[in-house]
């Protein structure tokens, strides 16, 4: 396994920047996961290190060596496709073998057998391994997918949207059990993905990238906690952040076009310098239902999801998103009293998107 | 019987728990449809009965004498010959009555030489036909061959790499088939007699490669465009060459578009006749322009025509019928999605 | 306004049932979500309802009229697709003026009905741009206004966010359930998402195998699911199922762990034919305790922004590598504590929140056995 640098990565398709300076580091056995939304340059991001595409300027080094001129086949990476990986016209078997049998390899056929064996053991795709791949089921087909992948322990794993395709159940199963194998055999995994619950379940970290540019790198806490910009704030947790344009007047926070206003001496958590306006992020967990509650609204809508309960709750123009356990025996048009968490707030530029510290 | 026992059963199987009230088609619709099924099937029979009368009078015709063949009112009913076939194959002379006789006394006849004798000629050698058949297999062959090979090369060339100037070329490819060859036969002719190439095989072949060449990469670009990129890309970080890559993946997903491609290719180049007549005289010539040629020496010999059509049409109908899924694949999917 | 009712409704492709004979009734101003993964015959069933595929048998009926052979333009229906189906060629204004232009109405009334559908969906800005020009969100905005323009009976929709990105799903779910509310029209929703189902039904009619498999409100399915399938396919995960057998009050599970049945529970199991029995329990009706009743170690751990779920082998084999298909259960705990793989853990159940099924009939067991 290995360590992957990316230096000042830029890439132009025509007048396109895809990518523009991305510098990162993968550490060692870590599974590192690129969260974006479609176009931000993710994939390409994940092809540069397998070399299946070149890069304008930059440098990408496995282990401190530039591995630039290496063609794919000698970078000794495992893709892992969103989807058509798998030979149509092979068996299981003879796709788990393919990348043993590349020349470069030349591996006995007794080695591979075990290898295969093995592979498909780890997996649970042992009784598949006669099987034409078109007779497979989705959730099947990936398993293989990713059987060929650790089949020759790479230095690197790459995984693009692996698991995108896949209905939710199988979505959800597969992820644990990817999670679950990346930790026990310690492999170094960059594994590409739009959606968050898959950034935020599965990675040691995350590196947020809009378009073709790094947002911000670091644990799934650090970005839930403390995203870099209103962009990744939104980017990440279902539901998503509620984001209110906001003042500070007078020793308060006010939101505007509602009758919402926080005493600045409560909020100690509020950065020093606020502008006169800015943007104010709660996260709906945050906002709670509280009888003593400092702030009154009407509830407007009612998501019963099982677990929670997202209630949509309108105070002047301003609709705030709260999430209650189970389901609520709330009424639409009923009025409540509810209460942010003050320490949880989020600030951010009103232009610029940054947060303010 | 055995479906009819398995769809009942799966009806049992999954069928209603309680019985389907108000049902207003399920009984109605299946004497119907099986009607409508009959009455389609015997429009086929009948439409494609009209559209093989030609077809069907050709093979007749191939078993006529010659009086037959030339009689009117034509006739539907006759006694099978083999004369046409004699014609095809032989060189003859006609016998006086005398010599006639006289061959017929001869004790090593075959059998070919009585049915001869029996019109009152006498074998005196094989035609050409055989050998210009064999030409036109070797000089069909060997282009196909060639075309399908160059064309899927070039053809994954386009479809894979970012060729500069990708469109026109493709365009400026697809134009070499847009003149009709009635226009540049006297061109070609010219050329090919001052380089040497005027009746022989290879002219025959370059010429029939060269035409079918524009057909195969845009037919071929088509199907390798429908392969999946991410195939090759996976094999490329599995640790194989782009040969490689392009021998394990690439051709054995393509196989139905090379056999369509090939089909295409083969039929243009055993069929054409406007090139072969004017570019081939004696030891290139292949059969389309030769079978009309026998026009016999007293008036044209129709059965003789039609048993060389009737040959000439056999191989075409096999691998036609042979390959006709792949032909049916490669007109909707290949030529269409470009 | 209008209710819909499906008598005994039924499709078949060739020998495949799409949807075996089925009765369902939708109340006026309801809205009823229909939910099932693909091929479920959903969608089968929502085209039946509109009248774009004919029915194999029985009957529909919109406002106690039989419109089983009526076709779809006579039912007054409206039907949202998921690719949003808008005319290219045409502007935003001429797309949702086009079915009232197909009834001839008069240009002025069209364009006051045009311009208060717009009003209600925040469009009116768009009105003179293409299709083309426009955002997912946006295209499904104006797809909805052209079907609310014509007033009509009632909405038919076929995962009308299906094809949008996730960003905009979230928002647009709620814009539709806010529209509803205003104007209550009768709404089937077409959905594959059962995330959707729960935040907009106001039943839902779970559907697999071309059968329903339950009809009721969000809380019903999510807590008192009719049967494994239902049990499994409600919630994100869905509710962990385990094998185990029963015996004198108490469920043993793999792994070594007993559960004891709260004493409503045991007659029903103690009825069953055998002792083979599925204990079903949600992620969040769990609670980690060192002194807890079943026993696991980690499998795998991930946040999920406000809470951790933990995934749990509950055969302690000493090995983890995931060989033999251990039975994982999943329980939803707080975000502050870690749980390093391999940990051993303990933890009880919510015996409120404990549902039984039968294995062989994979059906849900009923608390009192009441006959």
């Amino acid at each position: 396994m290995s360590q992957i640098t990316l230096k000042n990565i830029t890439k132009r398709f025509g007048v396109v920047t895809a990518l523009n300076d991305v510098s990162f580091e993968i550490r060692d056995a870590e599974l590192f996961v690129l969260l974006g939304p479609t176009g931000a340059g993710k994939t390409t991001t994940l092809r540069i290190i397998a070399g299946l595409t070149k890069q304008d300027a930059g440098s990408v080094c496995f282990d401190g060596q530039s591995v630039d001129a290496l063609p794919p086949a000698d970078r000794d990476v495992a893709f892992v496709f969103q989807q058509y990986s798998l030979y149509p016209n092979m068996t299981v078997y003879e796709n788990l073998a393919f990348p043993l049998r590349a020349p470069l390899r030349r591996m006995k056929e007794e080695e591979i057998k075990k290898r295969v064996t093995e592979t498909a053991e780890v997996l649970r795709i042992g009784h598949l391994l006669q099987r034409k791949t078109a007779r497979l089921s989705g959730g099947e087909m990936q398993r293989v997918a990713i059987g060929r992948a650790i089949v020759r322990s790479p230095r690197v794993y790459l995984m693009d949207e692996p698991l995108s395709n896949l209905d939710a159940k199988l979505r959800e199963a597969l992820r644990v059990e990817l999670s679950h194998l990346q930790r026990t055999q310690g492999s170094t995994t960059l594994f590409v993905t739009h959606d968050q619950i898959e950034a935020l379940t599965m990675a040691d970290r995350i590196a947020v990238l809009n378009h073709g540019r790094i947002v911000q790198v670091g644990t799934p806490e650090d970005i839930y906690d403390r995203p870099a910009t209103a962009f990744v704030a939104q980017l990440v947790g279902s539901p998503k952040i509620n984001l209110l344009p906001a003042r500070a007047e007078g020793g308060a926070l006010i939101v505007a076009n509602s009758a919402i206003r926080l005493p600045v001496g409560e909020t100690r958590h509020a950065p020093h310098h606020l502008p006169p306006e800015f943007i104010l992020g709660v996260r709906p967990e945050d906002v709670r239902l509280d009888p003593t509650g400092m702030f009154v609204g009407e509830i407007v809508l009612i998501e019963p999801l099982g677990v929670e309960t997202l209630l949509h709750i309108k105070n002047g123009e301003q609709v705030i998103v709260s999430t209650v356990s189970g389901i609520a025996p709330a009424r639409i048009g009923e009025t409540v009293r509810f209460q942010v968490v003050r320490e949880r707030l989020h600030f951010f530029d009103r232009v610029s998107g940054a947060r303010l510290m | 019987m055995a479906t009819n026992t398995i769809a009942r059963r799966s009806f049992a199987e999954t069928g209603p728990r309680t019985p389907v009230v108000d049902s207003v088609r399920v009984d109605q619709v299946t004497p119907g449809a099986r009607r409508g099924t009959a009455v389609r099937l015997i429009l086929a029979i009948l439409i494609a009965f009209l559209m093989l009368i030609p077809v069907i009078w050709m093979a007749m015709t191939a078993f006529k004498s010659r009086p037959d063949a030339t009689a009117s009112p034509p006739k539907v009913i006759f006694t099978p010959s083999l004369d046409g076939f004699i014609g095809l194959f032989t060189n003859r002379t006609q016998l006086s009555a005398g010599a006639l006789a006289a061959e017929l006394k001869r004790p090593d006849l075959s059998f070919w030489d009585r049915q001869a004798l029996a019109r009152g000629m006498r074998i005196i050698g094989p035609s050409k036909f055989v050998q210009q058949i064999q030409n036109s297999l070797i000089i069909a062959l060997i282009s196909t061959l060639l075309a399908v090979t160059l064309g899927l090369l070039s053809a994954y060339a386009f479809s894979r790499y970012d060729i500069p100037g990708k469109g026109d070329w493709l365009f400026f490819i697809l134009s070499t088939r847009m003149l009709p060859p009635v226009v540049v036969t006297i061109p070609i002719f010219l050329m090919y007699r001052a380089v040497g190439l005027y009746d022989t095989h290879i002219g025959m072949i370059l010429l029939y490669t060269v035409f079918n060449l524009s057909f195969s990469v845009w037919l071929l670009k088509g199907f390798i465009d429908e392969i999946p990129i991410e195939y090759e890309e996976a094999a490329l970080v599995d640790g194989y060459s782009r040969l490689q890559t392009f021998r394990k993946i690439v051709l054995p997903q393509c196989v139905t578009g090379i056999a369509a491609t090939a089909v295409f290719c083969l039929i243009f180049a055993w069929n054409e006749y406007a090139f072969a007549l004017m570019l081939t005289s004696e030891r290139a010539r292949t059969a389309p322009p030769a079978i009309p040629a026998n026009l016999g020496v007293g008036g044209i010999e129709w059965h003789v025509i039609a048993a060389g059509s009737l040959l000439f049409l056999i191989p075409v109908v096999i691998v036609t019928f042979a390959l006709r899924r792949y032909l049916l694949r490669g007109v909707t999917f290949g030529a269409i999605r470009q | 306004m209008a209710e819909i009712e499906l008598r005994q409704v039924a499709k078949k492709f060739g020998n495949l049932w799409a949807v075996k004979p089925m009765d369902l009734t939708i109340h006026d101003g309801e809205f009823v979500a229909l939910l099932g993964p693909s091929g479920c015959g959903k969608t089968t069933t929502l085209r039946m309802i509109s009248g774009l595929e004919a029915v194999t048998a029985g009957r529909v009926y919109i406002n106690g009229e039989d419109v089983t052979w009526l076709s779809a333009s006579q039912r007054n229906i409206a039907f949202v697709f998921q690719f949003f189906a808008l005319y290219p060629q045409m502007t935003v204004r001429q797309n949702i003026a086009f079915p009232l232009e197909s009834q001839g109405m008069k240009r002025a009334l069209i364009n006051q009905r045009v311009d208060e559908v717009v009003k209600i969906l925040r469009i009116e800005h768009l009105l003179q741009r293409k299709p083309g020009a426009l955002s997912g969100g946006d295209k499904q905005r104006v797809a909805l206004a052209r079907a609310l323009v014509r007033k009509p009976a009632c909405f038919l929709m076929d995962e009308p966010l299906g094809a949008l990105d996730a960003e905009f799903r979230e928002a647009m779910r709620a814009e539709i359930k806010r529209l509803h509310l205003a104007q209550h029209a009768t709404t089937v929703y077409v959905t594959h998402d059962q995330v959707e189902a729960m935040a907009m039904g106001d039943r839902i009619v779970v559907m697999s195998a071309a059968e329903i498999q339950q009809i009721g409100t969000p809380a019903e399915v999510y807590h008192t699911p009719t049967n494994l399938f239902v049990a499994n396919f409600i919630g994100s995960p869905g509710m962990n199922l385990v094998p185990g057998k029963y015996a004198d009050g108490r469920v043993h599970l793999p792994g070594g762990s007993v559960c004891t049945v709260p004493p409503a529970w045991q007659p029903a199991l103690a009825a069953l034919p055998s002792d083979d029995v599925i204990l079903g329990f949600r992620p969040e009706a769990t609670q980690v305790s060192d002194t807890g009743a079943l026993r696991g170690t980690v499998y795998a751990s991930d946040l999920h922004g406000s809470y951790t779920m933990l995934h749990i082998s509950l055969e302690r084999t000493g090995r983890i590598n995931g060989n033999g298909g251990d039975k994982i259960v999943h329980i939803r705990t707080r975000r502050d504590v870690a749980y390093p793989l391999g940990t051993e853990i303990r933890f009880d159940l919510d015996p409120e929140m404990m549902r039984f099924f039968d294995p062989k009939s994979e059906k849900a067991l009923s608390k009192e056995a009441r006959g």
